[in-house]
């Protein structure tokens, strides 16, 4: 570790590249606080995004009027207005109004609260949009071979209807889980010490503003590369020949 | 209700009446099918072949009239579906296989997870019925791997699966190719032959000739005529039955 450090003392003093992180151990603590940040963010951003979206569309489905109107506003407000937007909104206008009425002490969630909500629903909202196309996918005829054969609705929507629709929205769904785990950069706005706004923090100290540039760019292709090749190898795994697109 | 004995006929359809929204689909329709009969259903299309062979598993309600199948009433609210479906199987013209789920899965869901019971059991039942529409070395394929012909096979094992008393077959040759009709219309005259209750929409006028007990003719909704196929074929007497058959034939 000390030939690391040596290493990146002599790129500062000698070539003027400073890369604090690897040689300053109150910075590259922080740093690594900001990437474990980010990773268990989106984490449970993305399990979350998947619930909202699988309770969106049930109620989608649910004869109750009022409850697929509610779903229609919920995917509304969350689609067409921009994350960060968002964000601001529930932190600085929503918390500090429903705290009050509340009456409590506060506010009522952290900001990493907030954020984990915030951006969670707003993916979320995609997600039922692509789990509801997923499901409109699977033939009506298919369920209804199952019906005829005596299947129950609750095992049509668990045998058949759940995984035909599941494997047509996985590519639409990794894509918008991707976008999520980038947007989580815009938890920086609500101070989150994430990565993005660790390493402001630290460019700020330091002036190296390039080097920490080009870090966060590589912690994000790392984190999303990590991603995307567990996803892919899912998607592998649940691949049926003479089903989708190899057929 | 009263309990049905196997000398009283095993569907027993009176007066049906169906439609959708204000078109009037099936318009008084009767027909009674005895245990181990071979019925054929022919007609023009839209005629209400397919509505009135689902409505028998109760896929379609009907508006008016009476659909018995062993004594159950199948319009009756209370009815018990599954008491109803495990009895009754339906192969449709499109196989409707689970494209998820391998041939030998695809056999054995519905005893595993309808009728609840135990995988060794259906599994070498399964194999048998596999090997019975002449599939054998095909029970690890997904339908999409298979032709025409072999996933409408498998769709007949999977119906078969549930050991029902009565099959239903909504033209199920309609969307093979010439080539492979032939295996499917022998699959079915097996079961025929082993005394399965059959209900069959068919095109294949020569097959029905072959199989059926009991033809029935439908146009717009009603029964136009019915008999014996040797009677009537040679001899048919309804001026659209003549019109139709001398289209088809
Ligand atoms: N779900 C539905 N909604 C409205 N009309 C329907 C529906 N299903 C069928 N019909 C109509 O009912 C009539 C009878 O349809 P059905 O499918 O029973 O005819 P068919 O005799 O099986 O014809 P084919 O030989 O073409 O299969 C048709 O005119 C059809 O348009
Ligand atoms: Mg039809």
């Amino acid at each position: 570790m000390a030939t690391i450090a040596d290493f990146f003392h002599w790129l500062a003093a000698k070539r003027g590249y400073n890369f604090s992180i690897f040689y300053d151990r109150f910075d590259g603590t922080q740093f690594l606080y900001g990437i474990w940040t980010t990773i268990h963010l989106s984490f449970f951003c993305v399990l979350l995004s998947v619930l909202f979206g699988a309770i969106g569309v049930w109620l989608q489905r649910s004869s109750f009027e009022p409850l697929r109107w509610l779903v229609g506003a919920y995917v509304g407000f969350f689609r067409n207005t921009p994350p960060l937007v968002q964000l601001y909104f529930f932190y600085f206008a929503v918390d500090p109004v429903l705290s009050s009425a509340l009456g409590v002490k506060g506010g009522l969630l952290s900001n990493y609260g907030w954020a984990l909500l915030v951006l969670s629903l707003y993916a979320g909202a995609f997600n039922t949009e692509i789990f509801r196309s997923g499901i409109e996918a699977v033939p009506k005829s298919t369920c209804e071979a199952a019906e005829a054969l005596g299947y129950t609705p609750l095992q049509i929507f668990r045998h058949v209807t759940f995984p035909l629709a599941f494997r047509v929205s996985f590519p639409a769904m990794t894509s918008n889980l991707v976008n999520l785990i980038k947007t989580t950069t815009t938890a920086y706005a609500i101070s989150v010490a994430e990565t993005l706004y660790v390493a402001n923090r630290i460019w700020s100290d330091q002036f190296n503003v390039f080097e920490m540039m080009n870090v966060v760019w590589v912690v994000y292709l790392v984190l999303v590369g990590l991603f995307l090749a567990f996803m892919t190898r899912w998607e592998k795994a649940l691949r049926v020949p003479g089903f989708g697109r190899s057929k | 209700m009263k309990t049905w004995t196997p000398s009283e006929p095993i569907i027993s359809i009176s007066n049906v009446h169906k439609a959708y929204g204000s078109f009037q689909v099936l318009k008084g329709v009767s027909l009674d099918v005895k245990k181990g009969e071979v019925v054929c259903i022919i007609g023009p299309s839209g005629s209400g072949k397919s509505t009135l062979i689902r409505c028998i598993n109760g896929l379609n309600d009907i508006q008016s009239g009476s659909i018995r199948v062993e004594g159950m009433e199948v319009n009756d609210p209370k009815l018990d579906k599954l008491a109803l479906r495990k009895n009754v199987g339906i192969v449709f013209q499109q196989f409707n296989l689970f494209p998820h789920k391998t041939v030998l899965e695809n056999v054995m869901m519905a005893p595993v997870i309808v009728l609840k019971q135990a995988r060794t059991e259906v599994e070498q039942r399964a194999r048998a019925l596999i090997a019975k529409v002449r599939l054998e070395g095909k029970e690890n394929a997904y339908p999409g791997e298979l032709s025409g012909g072999q996933q409408q096979r498998v769709a007949i094992a999977r119906c078969l699966a549930m050991a029902p008393d009565i099959m239903l077959f909504d033209e199920v040759t309609s969307a093979l190719d010439p080539e492979t009709v032939n295996e499917v219309l022998s699959t079915i005259k097996d079961l025929a032959q082993e005394g399965m209750t059959c209900i069959l929409v068919t095109h294949e006028m020569g097959f029905a000739r072959e199989v059926a007990d009991h033809i029935y003719f439908t146009d717009k909704g009603v029964i136009v005529e019915h008999g014996p196929p040797d009677v009537f074929f040679a001899n048919p007497k309804d001026p659209r039955t003549r019109e139709f058959l001398g289209k088809v034939l």
